[in-house]
């Protein structure tokens, strides 16, 4: 059994917001202070509600409410949560940057906090002062920065410029530095908040890297992204921050099918639109299949059925079924119809035995309908949506995935030295595309 | 899926690394001397930034350290001294005023520092944690760079007016430690109360003026007459001014009630600092 290293229990943020200004002047305190002195001294975090002061009014709002969890030694959790939902207010409670209203957390172990990236760089100062600084804000000491100095150098790819200042780098060099301390940085649990979204796709394939590095190494990791994909590969459990408060937790898959569900606007059943006649009606669908447990999720990329269950009131002589899939933007991606029906009143089941869905994890919905002669009986767009939720195949940055998540082999085979005739060079490729096809 | 967090209690409590725990602010706050204690390599760090920073940033540069205090001491030896003839205890006047300047000199650029620290490291601030006790400690700290070389200067003159300290320069780096010390608890004060008052540091210069006419640095203590003269102690920097002067030169006021009341001061000072400080911790993260 492993320990728990992070301990959340009722962690509870509260902030004063409102036209009040921005900073108190001193002045105005010492004219309060003369008329009720110990004012002077309560802390002004916002728990204090009474204040009769005259300037500005006293909303508050909650950042964080009973938010609880637990996350244990070497797991990599996910936080994920619209923006404004009280992730970064999370992150930085628990990196002591700012302290909570309420409730307690506990941490066990050494903690490596990655709110930003260049803190505590100095542009006056050279690039190897700077990473001096940067290792001794973020908690190394002097003896370890001066061991990973050359690699920290080496990650980065600065080595040319090490001694200029670090005025004169370019904005991504400042970036591959700065994480290059951040990253050698070996606390026991390390905390990351959006900073892997930052910097050229180069650069965000070195990050992406080496967190996967550090999750293998055992380290417990905390990581806030809106990158569905970085969490689905680098995380085996999510916490769903919403409006400040915990909406869910659990494994990587059911939570964020959950998340991209509530995200996405289709949820809205779409009725209208359904024939009024009762001689059809499509009753459900389900996914159906061995190792298939829930019915609306498909896991594998392996063969699937997908059965939809229709009351079918007077007979159907020349029926067509039709029916078509489309990802959460609404884009058609597959639709197929089957003619010549002849349906007997009663329940019917329609079963689509496909030998692969290799689609991106998402949200798809259903549509089907049933025609009889020509007259469209019931169109129904199917309500739950269905969950792929397979593991991820593809690029890991959403940009570049695509649609698909197709599970591939990769080879590559040296072609034969070829003379310089043409004809000898189509044949070489024919060899090679021969080879590439057999492997 | 997991529900409340019942998993602590059921585990005894023994584990080999060190479990922090974090919570809201209750009364008030204690100092963590270990942390702080940890975080000196941190604290070397901040202040060889600073030190870095500011004579990359200046023509003159270190010359800036000497010049301050010399021409202060030029000016008020012409004024204070030659023509409004103010006693000095026998000592040539830029001695006279030079060995006050330079713990005046340390504690109003300590406290310009300090009052500014936490508001520019405001980036740094809000994103890593250490203990925040650093940066106004790194203020104080960083001002004795500059002491020192306006020392070395104070140095040349000693050996220029032949004047030779007597046995009380064996005290001098307690009243070293007590100028540290009064900038420190002043520092605190302003460091936290400019991060919530931004107007605060517009304060600070008049501040300093006035308190340099109110500390022995153009006159001696002397001028003030017995009885008021512990009053005149409650000043904080009362007491080092005179302490150096006496311990660096051999003449003027020996410890007496005047240094007593004035080292009481300063601990009061720095008590009250340090607790108005850690106390609002908390509230400087989220307003600065």
């Amino acid at each position: 059994m492993s320990d728990v290293v992070i301990h959340v229990d009722n962690l509870g943020k509260r902030y004063r917001i409102g036209e009040r200004e921005r900073y108190l002047a001193l002045r105005d305190v010492l004219t309060r202070a003369i008329t009720a002195p110990a004012r002077l001294f309560a802390p002004r975090k916002s728990a204090s509600s009474s204040n009769g002061n005259s300037n500005g009014d006293h909303s508050h709002i909650w950042a964080l409410k009973d938010v609880s969890f637990d996350i244990r030694q070497g797991e990599v959790v996910g936080i994920i949560g619209r923006n404004g939902a009280g992730k970064s207010t999370l992150l930085k409670i628990l990196a002591r940057v700012t302290k909570p209203t309420s409730g307690h957390a506990e941490i066990r172990g050494r903690m490596g906090t990655l709110l930003e990236v260049g803190t505590g760089f100095h542009p006056e100062l050279s690039g190897r002062e700077n990473v001096f600084l940067s290792g001794a804000i973020l908690g190394m000491s002097k003896a370890e920065i001066l061991r990973k100095f050359d690699e920290i150098v080496d990650f980065a790819e600065v080595e040319r410029f090490i001694d200029t200042p670090l005025k004169h780098y370019s904005t991504g060099m400042q970036m591959r530095l700065a994480f290059a301390v951040a990253a050698h940085l070996e606390p026991e649990i390390l905390l990351v908040d959006e900073v892997l979204s930052v910097g050229d796709i180069e650069f965000q394939k070195k990050c992406l890297g080496k967190m996967g590095d550090v999750a293998k190494s055992g380290r417990t990791i905390l990581f806030v992204s809106h990158q569905m994909n970085q969490i689905r590969r680098l995380c085996e459990r999510v916490v769903w921050i919403d409006s400040g408060a915990v909406r869910a937790q659990g494994l990587t898959g059911s939570v964020l099918a959950d998340y991209e569900t509530a995200c996405s606007d289709a949820e809205k059943t779409r009725e209208g639109g359904r024939g009024k006649s009762a001689a059809v009606r499509f009753l459900s669908w389900e996914i159906v299949g061995p190792g298939s447990e829930q019915h609306h999720v498909v896991e594998t990329t392996g063969p699937v059925t997908v059965r939809f269950t229709v009351e079918i009131n007077k007979p159907i002589r020349s029926g067509r079924h039709g029916i078509h899939l489309y990802n959460n933007e609404g884009l058609n991606i597959w639709g197929a119809a089957a003619e010549n029906l002849q349906l007997d009143i009663g329940i019917h089941e329609f079963n689509f035995d496909i030998s692969t869905l290799p689609l991106k994890p998402g949200i798809y919905h259903w549509m089907v309908s049933l025609w009889d002669g020509g007259r469209e009986e019931d169109l129904w767009n199917c309500v739950p949506a269905m969950h792929i939720n397979t593991p991820p195949m593809a690029h890991p940055q959403d940009e570049w995935a695509g649609l698909l998540n197709m599970p591939y082999e990769f080879s590559a085979n040296p072609v034969q030295e070829s003379p310089r005739s043409p004809l000898v060079l189509q044949v070489a490729y024919a060899d090679a595309d021969a080879e590439g096809q057999r492997s | 899926m997991t529900t409340g967090p019942t998993l602590l209690q059921q585990q005894p409590t023994v584990f080999q690394q060190p479990t922090l725990r974090i919570e809201a602010p209750r009364g008030w706050i204690n100092v963590d001397f270990k942390e702080l204690w940890d975080a000196r390599e941190l604290l070397y760090f901040f202040v060889w930034r600073d030190v870095k920073i500011r004579y990359k940033q200046t023509a003159i540069g270190a010359a800036w350290a000497i010049l301050q205090p010399l021409m202060t001491m030029l000016i008020f030896s012409l004024f204070f001294g030659k023509l409004a003839k103010i006693p000095s205890h026998g000592l040539p006047y830029p001695i006279f005023y030079y060995s006050a300047l330079l713990p005046w000199m340390y504690f109003s650029g300590a406290l310009q520092n300090a009052t500014n620290v936490v508001v520019e490291q405001q980036r740094v601030i809000t994103k890593v944690y250490f203990p925040r006790l650093v940066l106004p400690l790194s203020a104080v700290v960083g001002g004795l760079l500059d002491f020192a070389i306006a020392f070395s200067a104070f140095l040349v003159m000693m050996l220029y007016y032949r004047i030779v300290p007597g046995l009380a320069i064996l005290l001098f780096p307690l009243f070293l430690f007590l100028a540290v010390l009064t900038a420190l608890g002043a520092g605190l004060w302003l460091s936290a109360l400019n991060a919530i008052y931004r107007d605060v540091r517009y304060v600070v210069p008049f501040l300093v003026q006035f308190w340099m006419f109110a500390s022995p640095v153009a006159y001696p203590s002397s001028l003030v007459p017995e009885q008021w003269r512990w009053v005149y102690g409650l000043n904080p920097m009362a007491g080092v001014i005179e302490g150096f002067r006496w311990s660096l030169t051999g003449r003027g006021q020996p410890p007496n009630i005047l240094l007593a009341v004035s080292s009481t001061m300063v601990l009061l000072l720095v008590a009250g600092g340090t607790a108005y400080f850690t106390r609002m911790e908390g509230t400087i993260a989220d307003v600065v």
